[in-house]
């Protein structure tokens, strides 16, 4: 039996040292709390079956606030099993400033948007962008340099990464 | 072009980091592509993606403004880089900005924008930290990919504690890259404009794709207010689905990376919203995202190579670096060498001939010698060294130097082959040479060697009198075989063994052994007088002259396979020929039947065995322990592993190197200009062999480079494998 989609994304998360956790939506405030670093700043979880309220996340920061914090919590269009990458959509909410002037980035992503591979992230991008013209970073890991004469990780983005899969409920 | 002095002192400098970085890489692209399994498909992908949108390039172009313009923003398409630079001023002055933050592009590099926006007060900061390093020591770059890749961490330390002072001098790594984000991340937080290039352009849809590691992209966009993108025209693509090939090849085959931190994909203007972050007050969700885009596509001689049958797979490059990491001379010198105005490593000859001219492409061509090594490796399957062969024809073309047509006898180029130099006519006609040598050995053999001959060929030819000469056989392979009288009584196969110039003439006991051993296999061989391939005067870029050369040996070879005789050849570069040079140089049934039907000796060999012949017939090598170097042609061929797995079925216990190439290549290790280019990728091979569980093996190498440069390099006599299996 192939490995889930999950267990291929958080496999090769894994062999990047981004840590990966599974959680139910409600679960969720409990589950993301082991994960900040404060002070976390973030945007609202829009699409995401999981919310931020009653969490320790200041949401919907202004830009100086943003500047100071730690921890940056996003949600993340989708996910590429394969290569342990989480898609951050660029959205008038900032979700790409959250995800990117901080020093860990936490993407929260529904587990059906778990897609195994790249060919069928390009499939969904070819969609997205032909009906609305939008933007997306597919992002693996934390930003890193080898340009300082040994690979650094934490270079202009975060230094950390952590991915939280939310499971489908049965409703 | 740098000459020897200049090529030395870039050995002893930027040699160590260069080695380091793209050795590293190499590695790197070997591991993640083996993990890849649609890797070849992949390729095979992305290459007809290139080729049917460099076909229909115009009219994507129309497409991708209509959509740009739809989406909000703006496409210039700029002739030259002094129209790409006038509106991209333009663009800046129009937003009154003072500064300019930008990603790495090698495209701006090429147009100059920096200066351009320098000279009108503006000031321009690079914030990829590689081209920040080259923008405050004031350095070239010296690698597509990593820029940077000359200077070691010392050295940026240093140059950084000198230009900085910082309170406490910085010395790690971390320190250094801390140091850097945080004095950029100021600079980008203030700049109004973000100017990036594009890895792809999709039109269909606007959407331009980065590809990068620090986030200083994605910064540089979201950060300001106007985004200007700079281009060649060859980055757009037909679809965003077009783009999963290329994101899945570009960073394991340049980096060995399976990918890069972030793709980015922008369909511009980005909806980010834009920040001002003193701001504390506004939410980010109550902030517009009033932003423009500029997307400036340029020519600048790249529609001309597109009309270029022979320069337009040049267009298909996505600039991965993959053919710098794997070239054996490049991870020597690097790109201050091997590079021109912009561009450098292999493919840098075809981006220099189109953009800057022949001039300066012919600055740093003769750096490839043909090794192959960068096709297998290139992600669109470009034959680069084919386009650095016919860039060298062009440059001999140019030539000036006529005043040496009649000085040596027989070294007359073909009336079609411009004006090669002397030395490059020389090596070019070396089956002229070859025949005199036999003729008149070992009198033309003493007599080279002899100190003031060897002063002489320095002199004018070029050859480092450094280097052994070959020893030319007095009695040639094709006469020795004429005088024997071998019958085999039902031959398995019939073959003709083709006597190339170095079996011929020089390695002729090579050639023994290898009729030796097919007639052991019960194989009938006949060896009859043939031209030689071409392949010396195709490596000097004598193209006339090497096609005469194949035109002769497609005649003499043609009824010989047309009677049911395959081809067997000991020497692997003129094997390489016949499979990858010939169809470019003879006619496509001749190419097709003679690449079909030649096999490399150890090959063939393989071959009988495999259908049913005896290793009992031939040498037993009894755990006999040997150190193989395949041949940098023939490993891109894929047959290193047919000599290996032959040796092992015969009982030898087989170390293979795993250099790229030895650094021979023919004719560059003798010429006095290459001389120490040569030697230090020999150096490589060298170390391997005396590893400790290498020094007691016996040596053997496919090629007759090869063997001239590991005689060079050890102390240990050379063989070619065959001559380990001759039977007694």
């Amino acid at each position: 039996m192939s490995a889930s989609p999950y267990d291929a994304l958080a496999s090769a998360l894994s062999s990047l040292d981004v840590p990966c956790e599974r959680t139910t939506p409600a679960a969720f405030a409990e589950t993301l709390a082991a994960h900040l670093r404060e002070p976390a700043v973030g945007v609202a979880l829009d699409g995401v079956n999981a919310s931020l309220s009653g969490t320790d996340v200041a949401v919907d920061p202004t830009p100086a606030t943003l500047r100071t914090a730690e921890t940056g919590v996003t949600p993340a269009s989708f996910a590429i099993a394969d290569y342990g990458s989480v898609v951050v959509p660029s959205t008038p909410s900032g979700t790409e400033l959250v995800s990117l002037f901080v020093d860990r980035h936490v993407a929260v992503v529904d587990e059906a948007d778990v897609l195994p591979g790249m060919e069928a992230a390009f499939d969904r991008f070819g969609e997205e962008f032909r009906a609305s013209a939008s933007s997306g970073i597919v992002a693996t890991g934390p930003s890193a340099t080898a340009d300082m004469g040994a690979l650094v990780r934490g270079a202009h983005g975060p230094s950390e990464v952590r991915v939280i899969v939310v499971e489908e409920t049965d409703e | 072009m740098s000459d020897a002095d200049e090529l030395r002192s870039l050995l002893a400098t930027e040699g160590p980091a260069v080695s380091a970085g793209t050795q590293g890489f190499n590695r790197g692209r070997y591991e993640s592509v083996a993990r890849l399994s649609e890797y070849e498909g992949l390729k095979a992908e992305a290459r007809s993606i290139k080729e049917d949108a460099i076909e229909r390039l115009p009219e994507l172009i129309d497409q991708l403004r209509e959509t740009v313009e739809d989406n909000g923003g703006t496409l210039y398409l700029a002739d030259d880089a002094a129209d790409a630079n006038d509106y991209v001023r333009s663009v800046v002055d129009d937003r009154d900005a003072d500064r300019v933050v930008k990603s790495k592009s090698m495209t701006s590099e090429e147009i100059d924008v920096n200066e351009a926006l320098a000279a009108d007060g503006v000031d321009v900061v690079e914030t990829d930290l590689g081209e920040w390093v080259l923008q405050v020591a004031d350095e070239a770059p010296s690698h597509i990919v990593a820029p940077a890749i000359h200077r070691s961490r010392e050295s940026i330390a240093d140059l950084f504690n000198a230009r900085f002072e910082p309170d406490e001098p910085l010395e790690s790594a971390e320190e250094l890259t801390r140091f850097a984000r945080d004095h950029l991340g100021e600079l980008i937080a203030d700049a109004q404009v973000g100017m990036t290039g594009a890895n792809f352009v999709t039109a269909d849809t606007g959407t331009m794709a980065l590809v990068t590691s620090e986030g200083n992209a994605r910064k540089t966009v979201a950060a300001t207010d106007t985004h200007v993108a700079v281009a060649g025209v060859e980055k757009v693509i037909p679809t965003v689905e077009d783009l999963h090939p290329f994101v899945e090849l570009i960073g394991r085959s340049g980096t060995g990376q399976d990918i890069t931190s972030y793709v980015s994909l922008l369909t511009p203007p980005v909806e980010t919203p834009v920040v001002d972050f003193a701001d504390d007050e506004t939410p980010l969700s109550e902030l517009g995202a009033d932003r423009e885009f500029h997307l400036v596509l340029i020519d600048n001689g790249r529609m001309a190579m597109r009309d270029d049958d022979e320069l337009r797979e040049t267009l298909y490059c996505i600039r991965c670096s993959a053919c710098s990491n794997s070239c054996a001379n490049f991870q020597q010198v690097g790109g201050h060498a091997f590079g021109g105005e912009t561009y450098s490593g292999g493919i840098g000859t075809g981006w220099e001939a189109g953009i800057e001219g022949l001039d300066v492409a012919g600055e740093f061509n003769d750096l490839c010698t043909g090794c192959s090594r960068c096709v297998n490796a290139c992600p669109v399957g470009i034959d680069i060294p084919w386009i650095n062969t016919v860039v060298r024809d062009r440059v001999n073309h140019q030539g000036e130097d006529g005043g040496f047509d009649f000085l040596v006898d027989g070294l007359t180029p073909e009336a079609d082959d411009g004006s090669p130099s002397l030395q490059k006519r020389f090596f070019g006609h070396f089956e002229t040479v070859a025949k005199l040598g036999s003729a008149t050995a070992p009198v033309s053999n003493w007599l080279a060697e002899r100190r003031g001959s060897r002063v002489a060929m320095q002199r004018l030819l070029g050859i480092d009198a450094r280097r052994e000469l070959p020893q030319f056989q007095r009695e040639t392979l094709v006469e020795w075989f004429a005088d024997r009288d071998v019958t085999v009584a039902n031959p398995r196969r019939e073959v003709v063994l083709y006597p190339d110039l170095y079996t011929n003439h020089v390695q002729v006991e090579r050639g023994k052994a290898a009729v030796r051993v097919l007639e052991a296999l019960d194989v009938d061989v006949v060896v009859p007088a043939v031209a030689s391939s071409g392949r010396a005067p195709l490596s000097q870029g004598m193209l006339s002259t090497a096609r005469g050369h194949a035109e002769r040996v497609a005649e003499t070879l043609g009824p010989h396979v047309d009677r049911g005789r395959d081809v067997v050849v000991v020497e692997p570069s003129d094997h390489a020929m016949f499979q990858r040079e010939y169809d470019r140089l003879v006619d496509a049934d001749a190419a097709d039947a003679l690449s079909a039907n030649s096999y490399e000796v150890m090959e063939f060999v393989y071959g009988l065995l495999e259908n049913g012949a005896s290793t009992d017939d031939l040498r037993a090598g009894a755990g006999d322990r040997v150190a193989y170097h395949s041949h940098c042609q023939q490993r891109t061929l894929g047959l290193e592993s047919h000599t290996v797995a032959v040796l092992e079925r015969c009982g030898f216990d087989v170390l293979t190197s795993d250099v790229e190439c030895c650094g021979m290549a023919g004719s560059f290790g003798y010429k006095e200009t290459y001389y120490d280019v040569s030697v230090a990728v020999g150096d490589e091979l060298r170390e391997q062999f005396r590893a400790d569980d290498a020094r007691d093996r016996a040596v053997v190498a496919s090629g007759t480079s090869c063997l001239e440069q590991l005689d060079d390099l050890l102390d240990r006599p050379t063989r070619h494998p065959v001559q380990l299996l001759s039977p007694p």
